[in-house]
């Protein structure tokens, strides 16, 4: 009976921890989803009518957009960027002997363990380099945060496709050879097929981690603004427009649901298959 | 026989990225290495090390970027091991999805979760200062620090758990003997994903800090502000300090975690 009872407020306890935790991550973005429909001055203040004014708002709001336009260009192109270059390194990297192999790995994961400041301000001397003492003319701006984005997002497309490179199986790759398609027909028409999954996920994750990125973006920007450094500059000065929080709702509902949904199917079928087999 | 002779080694596809790594990494840091080393005069100089490391401000700077790190890295590992032990725990092992609730955040552009958590904590009356700083961090790594070692957690093998049970220790001694060190990896790779990458985030300290709040990557950062009349010396040689904490913080992480996962004899890393 104790036992039952002791077990029973164990659960209770572990309930609470989980909860307590859970409010005080959703607390904040709840809070700016309620605020984006009154079109109160401040998050906090008297809430007023509910209203869709600040999405309709949002809508003329040309900074805001440009910074969204900016967010998703760069976002996009160096994904892409990232999983071209990312795949072929990974190919190659693949059929690499071992010793080179490793020197190349180690190379690769120096972006991704440097503090990110020393990257973002090696990319700044890199331009002063390149246009003082090598005389190209490179500048600061949209197309260099897309070359710098590519190199910091490469190597996590290389960390994902890795993996599934060396799961696939050599023989198919031989057995088409000897059935006479040339070295490069195979690999586009065996082996690339098979990374497409891969290649997807390491999309996505660069894709992610380009939208995150504010340190290499602000120091390389020049005056290009994308959300990460409009949003900074707003809390540090100008304050924020209240816009934003019709923004930061899509935003929010856009990831949540994605990820829930996106799950939710992998969940299910995982266990479809778990069930055939 | 003479056709399987010839390997297929497609190596030169590697090549693009190689000449990428090259110029976009290997030699921005031969040019940190340069400037630090290198005087108005463009000659040889320590002036600007000398400056690092004999300017109070800069000393108080690092010192301050340090205590920052340790103490919300700290705060972050308890509440996060809490949180992963008892979502590897029954029944809540089960449930997917709630494990999924508390990393999601991660997928949210930080700025605009820092933006929101400011907006809540000046409501409950909570200004910019320390205090919001440390909150900040925490509530901004919470997510990196939970996945690796709730990961090492939900895959632990019971058994081991199920036997110091069984040998009669109590469930406290079997904490601290047995899940506590075959869960270190976790705790590393966590502590790991946040402690170094603090350095750097000055967009917190900055948006959510006073005056007295800073982060070594702040100096950096504004030496560089002005293209024109930034002082890349001195901000070169800082960075090379911060590199060389970099290389140390990981050589320490790796040596900590060779002993880790040597000690317990067939455990799963």
């Amino acid at each position: 009976m104790m036992n039952k009872t002791s077990s029973r407020m164990y659960l209770i306890a572990r309930w609470a921890i989980l909860l307590l935790v859970l409010a005080a991550i959703y607390l904040p973005l709840v809070m700016i989803i309620v605020y984006s429909f009154s079109a109160s001055q401040s998050v906090g203040g008297e809430y007023g009518e509910f209203t869709f004014r600040l999405y309709a708002r949002l809508v003329e709001n040309s900074d805001i957009l440009v910074a969204l336009r900016n967010t998703l260009v760069i976002g996009l192109s160096s994904a892409a960027l990232a999983t071209i270059l990312g795949t072929t390194a990974s190919i190659g990297i693949h059929y690499m002997r071992k010793k080179i192999k490793s020197a190349v790995d180690t190379a690769s994961q120096i972006t991704v363990v440097n503090a990110e400041i020393v990257t973002a301000m090696g990319f700044f001397l890199l331009i002063i380099f390149l246009r003082d003492t090598v005389m190209i003319p490179v500048n600061f701006g949209i197309v260099w945060l897309i070359l710098t984005h590519t190199v910091i997002t490469t190597p996590y497309v290389i960390l994902t496709v890795t993996p599934r490179l060396q799961q696939l199986n050599p023989n198919l790759l031989e057995a088409s050879m000897d059935l006479g398609a040339g070295p490069m027909r195979s690999l586009f028409t065996v082996m690339l097929p098979q990374l497409a999954g891969a290649m997807v996920s390491g999309f996505a994750l660069a894709f992610t981690l380009s939208l995150d990125d504010f340190v290499v973006t602000n120091i390389n920007g020049a005056d290009v603004e994308t959300i990460s450094t409009f949003v900074y500059a707003g809390m540090r000065k100008k304050g924020i427009p209240v816009e934003m929080r019709a923004l930061s709702t899509i935003i929010f509902i856009v990831v949540l649901t994605a990820l829930i949904v996106y799950n939710v199917v992998k969940n299910k079928k995982a266990k479809e298959q778990a069930k055939k087999a | 026989m003479t056709k399987k002779a010839k390997v297929f080694r497609p190596t030169a596809f590697a090549f693009p990225y190689l000449a990428v790594t090259l110029v976009f990494v290997i030699v921005p840091l031969i040019l940190v290495l340069v400037y630090a080393f290198r005087g108005a005069d463009g000659g040889f100089t320590l002036q600007n090390f000398r400056q690092v490391f004999t300017e109070p401000e800069s000393l108080r700077q690092l010192g301050k970027t340090v205590g920052i790190a340790a103490l919300s890295t700290a705060i972050c590992l308890v509440i996060a091991y809490t949180v992963a032990f008892v979502l590897a725990s029954q029944p809540f092992n089960k449930m997917a999805i709630l494990a999924l609730l508390f990393v999601i955040p991660m997928w949210i552009n930080f700025m605009l979760r820092i933006f929101a958590l400011q907006s809540l904590l000046s409501v409950i009356g909570i200004g910019k200062g320390f205090a919001a700083v440390i909150i900040g961090m925490v509530y901004d790594f919470f997510p990196y620090m939970l996945l690796p070692i709730y990961t090492v957690l939900v895959n632990m093998d019971k058994s081991y758990v199920e036997a110091s049970r069984d040998l009669g220790a109590n469930p406290v001694q079997t904490f601290f003997k047995v899940t506590l060190p075959l869960s270190l990896p976790g705790v590393i790779s966590g502590v790991s994903m946040m402690f170094m990458p603090i350095f750097s985030s000055y967009a917190i300290t900055k948006t959510m800090g006073n005056m007295n709040t800073t982060v070594i990557g702040a100096a950096i950062a504004s030496l560089f502000e002005n293209v024109n009349y930034g002082d890349y010396g001195y901000g070169s040689a800082l960075s090379f300090v911060l590199l060389l904490i970099v290389l140390l913080v990981m050589f320490l992480g790796n040596l900590l975690s060779r002993r880790v996962t040597k000690a317990p004899k067939g455990g799963k890393a």
